[in-house]
């Protein structure tokens, strides 16, 4: 944080009202993603049909094989995308919150660019869906969709509204990055960026339960 | 920039109440970045070596990983370590209540069993 005093409205606690507000609705979104993955894991193993998460399932009525469907190198590799989204976006609130300290060599140059990392931050979240549109249209194309069975369903909702977040998240970092190449960010807009982050880094923690508890348990 | 986040004001209130912490900065959030991937490295390497997913260690280990994942996030990246009780409270309350919720339905639903062939 900086230690520039900003002009935000502060409740009688001293605490941003705004942050306060953030930490509130994460704590609500926290009941919103428990309560998805409890129906994941309830339904897990309860579909009559396949395509199965981690076992080979052989159609009767056509005689098909379908192979385990969850591609783990690709949500492997997403789960790190979105991991590394969060060192950008921690960098990037430490660059707009030391804005104006003198920066002595590149090193300092780089790691105070909060355009920089509001981009990277940004890359990495598209960077992100791109591997989960990959990850759905190679489900749909062998077979499963959120009307198949019971694992399609609770799969594609919870994964698809952990998406739609990302979505937003994505949306709003890039909102920020057009003001700070517009006007320039600085430490009065630290609280502003600290908000986003907070959400960003709460959308990174939801999938890193989503990761273990979906793609690595069987 | 050794630490640039340290020594910092929060927030400074209408009526002058400031809430001053210290929170890290790129020394701390490269380590963190590096233990988060050490972390995600483990998860995916013990989830291919068959005889780990057959035993018992297998949940634990990966629940266990994924746990710690969570707060290391949420302690240094979310600065919960080193903000205001507050929001701490704001965010483990839910948090536990919905967990508490979890577990109360995996048991209702027979994917939790109390003791010894429940």
């Amino acid at each position: 944080m900086s230690t520039a005093t900003v002009s935000h409205h502060y409740s009688s606690t001293g605490l941003a009202n705004r942050k306060i507000a953030i930490w509130a609705f994460i704590g609500s979104e926290c009941m919103l993603f428990v309560s998805l993955i409890s129906t994941y894991l309830i339904y897990k193993d309860r579909s009559v049909v396949g395509p199965y998460p981690h076992t080979p399932w052989t159609d009767p009525s056509t005689g098909h094989v379908y192979h385990a469907i969850l591609n783990i190198p690709v949500t492997s590799a997403s789960t790190f995308i979105l991991l590394m989204s969060s060192l950008a976006m921690v960098l990037a609130l430490s660059a707009v919150e030391n804005k104006g300290k003198p920066q002595r060599n590149l090193g300092e140059r780089i790691l105070g660019n909060s355009k920089l990392w509001l981009f990277m931050t940004a890359l990495l979240g598209l960077g992100f869906l791109g591997c989960q549109a990959y990850e759905f249209t190679s489900f749909v194309n062998e077979g499963l969709t959120i009307k198949t069975n019971l694992f399609g369903s609770t799969f594609f909702t919870l994964t698809g509204f952990h998406g739609a977040h990302v979505t937003a998240g994505v949306i709003w970092i890039l909102s920020m990055l057009f003001i700070d190449m517009k006007r320039g960010l600085g430490p009065s807009d630290a609280l502003n960026v600290d908000i986003m982050a907070l959400y960003w880094h709460f959308v990174d923690v939801v999938w890193v339960a989503i990761f273990t508890l979906v793609y690595l348990i069987r | 920039m050794d630490h640039p986040n340290e020594a910092a004001v929060v927030a400074a209130g209408e009526h002058g109440a400031e809430t001053e912490h210290t929170g890290p900065g790129w020394s701390v959030y490269w380590k963190v970045a590096v233990i988060l991937t050490i972390l995600t490295i483990g998860e995916v390497w013990v989830y291919y070596i068959p005889a780990f997913v057959a035993s018992r260690l297998f949940l634990p280990t990966l629940l266990s990983m994924s746990a710690l994942k969570f707060v290391i996030v949420v302690m240094f990246y979310m600065h919960l370590k080193y903000d205001h009780k507050l929001f701490r409270t704001l965010f483990t309350g839910p948090l536990i209540v919905a967990t508490s919720i979890l577990f109360a339905l995996l048991f209702l639903f027979g994917h939790l069993r109390l003791g010894h062939g429940g």
